[in-house]
């Protein structure tokens, strides 16, 4: 069948549309990876508005002579591996009894569960929770409170339902599997994809809040990046082997000119891993949501 | 004889099911210890919290415990209702979310602007890109805000400055607090938020479609009579689900962005729990503000979702 004019005019404008959205994601993006390498003077003028120009590596050096900036990092990245694995720990063997419809009780113990997105304590009572269980300035303050997510634990009940057939369970027990053997020899080795994608929405959430660290650690050693992040791209503050060293004036105008590219530098590095490793996992998170819809 | 057997059949019968209970609940013994861990955590850290709440009603002192301070009732509801700042704390948090509520459409609508793309590396590569801002740290958001809209270095001003206009200082400036942050948020949630109606549209049945070609239908007149209806119960699904966030704005990303000067239009309820609880130590009276916030969240969720029932036949329970 021919298209008519009305169609094509109507993916004309469809196609423009996409385009447009296209750059407006694209562009901010660009633009940042630009300025982290081009010489500030062109960049606060106003002459470097896609490409890099008069490249320098300045910020990005700067950037990794800070010793802060490493302490953050290897915080960050112990903090989102412990956080990840005790998420897993508390939702994927929980997710599976769910999912089992010999298991008794499961429709109380999931409302009971899935009542808590609907009410809970907030801010004040969580915090006094975890002062009295003496857990400020220690790293069990960003993990146990967010030990487990009612979103993630209902995706892997539904992906379990959909994926784990009775008959196996069914075949496994006649056998005389327990359910631990049965989970660890026949469930565990068909949910890598599960694992993967709860893994991956995990670790996203350990890597870039800030919230819970800023209102429970205190100890500058023990600060994860986003912390030191804050304080550069959102008070402005920069440490000491960031900054030029003399204070006179021309000093401090030196200053203020690296201190934007010491912020475009700092954006690019701590969001590095994600956006390495971002296109190729891309799949495994959009298959997350698409469990998620399933049964929501 | 006969009625003998089925007796002897019965008595078997019940003998084996209680057996088989029994049997169960021996056998699904390791399913509770896979569901203790969880279980626990939420009694602790979700449940203990809510019951933690009663010191909205009391005048809480560390040194006297939740159950030993001595009760108030009312008081810091009504000191708080009283307040100067409640009417500005309720229309900034209202105010955000009427405007985040009015964007809604547009995850939607990019959904059934990339499902009209046919399949190709183009869409694959738009979806990936449009996805990548959901996974930048609210932090550097916040960074790239505050120097994009730098009132000399930032990049907005110096278009606004090539067509011969004013610089404008966005971030101390409260008239544009709130365009700020609900578009600043559109942009890292729109394509996320198309993936759930895409799904849906993915479900709609082809034949539906070919019908309506071969009555002349156009593209336009297929989205709107074909395509909305069959994902409309995913639009309402996650219509109730955002409506009981109403009272709910990402205040981790408003407390970034606040300062001393857009102060006015950007204070919500939950950055003003923060600072008067954790900076000023007045617990009971931000516990009991934080309750007021999750009761009206919980009301709105209740009636949205009634409603959705009422006109759609679709809703969360």
């Amino acid at each position: 069948m021919k298209e008519s004019t009305f169609d094509r005019l109507f993916v004309y404008f469809n196609h423009l549309f996409l385009f447009l959205l296209l750059v407006s994601v694209l562009y901010p993006l660009i633009y940042v990876t630009s300025a982290s390498i081009s010489d500030p003077v062109a960049v606060n003028a106003g002459r470097m508005w896609l490409f890099p120009k008069e490249v320098t590596w300045e910020g990005y050096q700067r950037v990794f002579r800070d010793a802060e900036i490493w302490i953050g990092y290897k915080n960050t990245i112990l903090y989102t591996l412990l956080g990840t694995i005790v998420n897993l720990l508390l939702t994927i063997p929980c997710a599976y009894a769910l999912a089992r419809k010999d298991f008794a009780g499961r429709n109380a113990i999931t409302l009971f569960i899935v009542f808590t997105m609907f009410f809970n304590g907030g801010l004040i009572p969580t915090f006094l929770l975890v002062k009295s269980l003496h857990m400020v300035d220690t790293v069990w303050a960003l993990v146990l409170p967010q030990a487990a997510a009612v979103m993630n634990i209902i995706v892997s009940r539904t992906f379990f339902q959909m994926t784990v057939p009775r008959e196996l369970e069914e075949a496994a027990e006649i056998d005389g599997c327990s359910n631990l053997r049965m989970f660890v020899k026949v469930v565990l080795p068909i949910s890598g994809p599960i694992i993967a994608v709860m893994a991956l929405f995990y670790g996203v959430m350990h890597w870039n809040q800030y919230f819970n660290a800023m209102i429970y650690l205190k100890d500058r050693d023990i600060f994860p990046l986003q912390l030191f992040l804050r304080e550069i791209l959102v008070s402005s503050e920069m440490s000491a082997a960031m900054q030029t060293g003399v204070s006179d004036l021309e000093a401090m105008e030196a200053q203020a000119r690296i201190a934007e590219i010491v912020k475009y530098s700092v954006m690019i590095v701590s969001a590095l891993p994600l956006l390495v490793v971002y296109p190729f996992l891309q799949r495994f998170f959009v298959k997350g949501v698409l469990i998620g819809s399933l049964k929501g | 004889m006969n009625q003998l057997a089925t007796e002897a059949s019965l008595a078997m019968s019940m003998e084996n099911r209680k057996r088989r209970r029994r049997g169960r609940l021996r056998k699904n013994w390791h399913l509770y210890a896979f569901v203790l861990p969880t279980v626990l955590y939420f009694l602790v850290f979700h449940y203990f919290p809510a019951y933690g709440l009663v010191i909205a009603f009391k005048n809480y002192k560390v040194s006297e415990g939740i159950w030993g301070s001595a009760w108030t009732g009312f008081e810091h509801f009504e000191r708080f209702f009283d307040s100067y700042y409640f009417w500005d704390l309720i229309r900034n948090t209202m105010g955000i979310n009427i405007y985040q509520l009015a964007l809604f459409p547009i995850p939607v609508i990019v959904a059934l602007a990339f499902n009209e793309l046919s399949n190709g590396w183009y869409k694959r590569f738009l979806q990936t890109v449009t996805y990548a801002p959901h996974f930048i740290s609210t932090v550097v958001i916040c960074g790239m805000i505050i120097s994009f809209l730098n009132p000399s270095s930032g990049i907005v001003n110096q278009i606004i400055a090539g067509f011969g206009g004013e610089p404008i200082s966005f971030l101390t400036e409260p008239g544009w607090f709130k365009t700020i942050f609900v578009v600043s948020g559109e942009w890292q949630r729109f394509g996320w938020g198309a993936i759930l109606y895409l799904a849906a549209l993915a479900g709609v049945d082809p034949q539906l479609h070919e019908a309506a070609k071969i009555d002349g239908a156009t593209r336009l007149q297929r989205i709107r009579n074909v395509n909305i209806p069959s994902i409309m119960p995913t639009i309402v699904i996650m219509f109730i689900l955002n409506m009981g966030d109403f009272m709910t704005v990402g205040f981790e990303k408003i407390y970034l962005l606040q300062n001393e000067l857009n102060l006015k239009t950007s204070d919500v309820i939950q950055t003003y729990v923060y600072r008067s609880g954790l900076l000023q130590a007045q617990y009971s009276f931000s516990a009991a503000i934080g309750l007021f916030n999750s009761l009206i969240n919980l009301f709105m969720l209740v009636m949205a979702n009634r409603l959705a029932k009422r006109f759609s036949q679709t809703s969360l329970w």
